[in-house]
């Protein structure tokens, strides 16, 4: 926590740090021929990696004559939203991914949430034999690529006649999240001097109550964040969904937009349609969680 | 309010470390009691056992009639103020203080009443909207006094609350906590490093080292009779003067012919270490008698006194003198005693021998 001590010549103007004028702005250089030449890189890269998405994202608005047109028009192509329209129809192959995907990415992160946040605050607070070594545990499970384990945990699962059940996905989900909300959660319970608690406690709450009034209301943009990224992993996970959920009913929208390719024809609009639909909440939540993306890299390195 | 027992505290962690080897202390109802010593000595680590946000590994601790061991912070109604006030950052001042009556489960009214009582006390009336960020340190620390006081504790715990804030606002508010203890007449348990702090607020001072107390006195005792060579160096700017004396006809004797009055009950040819304050040494010109020649090494005049520096043969001697003294820096001079016997220690064991 900072303190704010004044000098007395500036005590009228508020508090340093807090009310004091930006400094003003410096006259901004010219840009030397090094930065041009930076400047240039950067674009070429960018349309580069940009050209997929791009191109999808023109696809998806072409008339079905103009995407198979040969030679391919980037430009002066008409305009249409029929295969977007076609994306959310009833008989779409698509529609019921969508729907089981929200199920299941937005339960796993609930689950996962629920039980990491209470998890990283214990790791955080109190002493526990061998923390360390449990929180190491913890991420090695993190450590191998998920595919590596998916025919253990389909047999697993045969058993458990969980193949095929949008339950089966969101625990797998739930359990792939919670290492990684639990490490990511004990940085911003960390973050949150445990004075505040103790303070609540000898306020006359318990350290539960503590944790409920005081902590957790300082956590909700550290639980968002952490949120939002298990969401997001949830979401865009494709090896489980397609070795575990196979049938229609269970399918999640990954396995379901790959499933329109592969056929005698294949529908490139609507391809292209659903994978911007299925791309557009990921890119608006990690808008909304930017921030905290640098600071989950940057989380511990700085200690106030 | 109520007094404040602990007997055989013990406090090791789980680590090993001994914070608190054994302590005993009675704070008595009403008392301010400050608890001095350098980081690392246990003080804080005492303060968390009677608050309860540590589990002593042994010993009792009684607040009033009542032994608080197995209860938890809560429920020894104890208020205590952080070193950074730990003020609930999502909450606004108003909320922050009546944060302890809410928990109670105090009826609206009677919350706001104590709330507006205690914000006019602590002249935070116009502040009280907002939230912790947007105050100063000083404000920040009155809101924190205001929800220590604002539901009666038995008794307030103090850690370091001084500590972050400059000079001028310590002494401001240090006479400010001063008055409200008086006017509350609450008993106060004060955790501090500095010993000006110390001596100006409490009642009695417990001076600690190394997880045990050196002495507990009032103020002046602690200043006129320390009780160890630790709590002698401990407190006191300029510091005191240890001096290695031996005893020789009735009085001690240190190397270079300084001559100090002994006190009674010592034995011919003890070798002892003399802790001699400041003022009681004075600066004279050279060749005075029962004196010691040296040389001035430094001189400062502070305004209300001068502090000299005279490197003698028995080491260096801090005199505190008026400000009228005419000796500069390089200035040959003698060092002599006055007043009456001052406390003599043990080279080996380092207590008090005699007084």
């Amino acid at each position: 926590m900072s303190v704010h001590v004044q000098p007395p010549e500036v005590a009228s103007q508020g508090i340093v740090g807090e009310t004091a004028q930006p400094p003003a702005l410096m006259h901004r250089r010219r840009p030397r021929p090094r930065q041009w030449l930076e400047i240039a890189l950067l674009a070429v890269l960018a349309i580069v990696m940009l050209f997929p998405v791009l191109w999808m994202l023109e696809t998806s608005l072409k008339d079905q004559r103009d995407i198979y047109a040969v030679p391919a028009k980037l430009v002066g192509w008409t305009l249409t939203l029929d295969h977007f329209k076609a994306v959310f129809e009833s008989d779409s192959p698509v529609v019921q991914g969508f729907k089981n995907s929200v199920l299941v990415a937005g339960t796993s992160t609930i689950i996962a949430t629920l039980l990491g946040v209470p998890a990283a605050w214990a790791y955080s607070r109190f002493k526990i034999p061998a923390k360390k070594d449990q929180l190491f545990f913890i991420l090695s499970t993190r450590f191998m690529p998920p595919v590596v384990v998916v025919i253990p945990i389909f047999l697993m699962y045969r058993d458990l006649d969980l193949i095929d059940t949008t339950l089966g996905l969101i625990l797998i989900y739930a359990a792939f999240n919670l290492p990684f909300t639990i490490w990511m959660m004990k940085g911003f319970v960390d973050e949150v001097s445990a004075e505040y608690e103790e303070a609540a406690m000898l306020d006359g709450y318990s350290r539960l109550e503590a944790f409920w009034r005081v902590t957790l209301p300082l956590l909700v943009p550290g639980i968002a964040a952490t949120a939002v990224f298990a969401l997001i992993f949830s979401w865009n996970e494709f090896v489980f969904a397609v070795f575990l959920a196979s049938s229609e009913s269970a399918r999640t929208a990954p396995p379901a937009i790959a499933g329109l390719i592969g056929g005698t024809t294949i529908d490139w609009g609507l391809v292209a349609a659903s994978a911007m639909t299925f791309a557009l909440p990921v890119l608006v939540f990690a808008f909304i969680v930017r921030k905290h993306l640098v600071a989950g890299v940057t989380l511990g390195a700085v200690r106030r | 309010m109520a007094r404040v027992q602990v007997s055989g505290l013990r406090k090791q962690f789980p680590d090993g470390t001994v914070a608190i080897e054994h302590l005993d202390l009675q704070i008595e109802d009403g008392e301010l009691f400050v608890m001095l010593g350098p980081s690392g000595c246990g003080k804080t680590t005492t303060l968390r056992c009677i608050a309860g946000l540590e589990r002593q590994t042994a010993g009792t601790i009684v607040v009033g009639d009542e032994v608080v061991d197995d209860l938890r912070p809560s429920e020894r109604d104890i208020a205590m103020v952080f070193q950074f006030y730990a003020l609930y950052p999502h909450m606004t001042c108003r909320d922050n203080i009546a944060f302890p009556l809410r928990a109670q489960g105090r009826p609206k009214a009677e919350v706001d009443a104590a709330v507006t009582e205690a914000a006019r006390m602590l002249q935070l009336e116009p502040l009280l909207d907002r939230r912790p960020k947007r105050l100063s340190g000083g404000e920040q620390q009155r809101v924190a006094l205001g929800r220590a006081m604002v539901r009666n504790p038995r008794a307030f715990l103090m850690d370091e609350p001084l500590t972050n804030l400059d000079a001028e606002l310590r002494a401001d508010m240090r006479a400010e906590l001063k008055h409200l203890q008086q006017r509350l007449s609450t008993t106060m348990v004060y955790v501090t490093h500095d010993q000006v702090e110390a001596m100006a607020l409490g009642h009695r001072i417990a001076i600690f080292n190394d997880g045990r107390i050196e002495q507990i006195g009032t103020p002046l005792e602690v200043y006129e009779r320390p009780a160890s060579l630790f709590a002698a160096r401990f407190i006191g700017s300029p510091p005191i003067n240890l001096v290695d004396v031996e005893l020789t006809n009735g009085s001690l004797t240190a190397a270079g012919g300084l001559r100090v009055v002994a006190p009674d009950g010592l034995r011919r040819g003890d070798r002892l270490i003399a802790g001699v304050r400041p003022e009681r040494l004075t600066v004279l010109p050279p060749g005075a008698e029962e004196a010691v020649e040296g040389r001035v090494v430094s001189r400062e005049a502070l305004g209300d006194e001068t502090i000299y520096v005279v490197d003698a043969a028995c080491g260096e001697l801090h005199v505190r003198m008026p400000p009228t003294a005419p000796y500069a820096a390089e200035d040959p001079v003698a060092v002599r005693f006055e007043g009456g016997a001052p406390p003599v220690y043990d080279p080996t064991s380092g207590q008090v021998v005699a007084t």
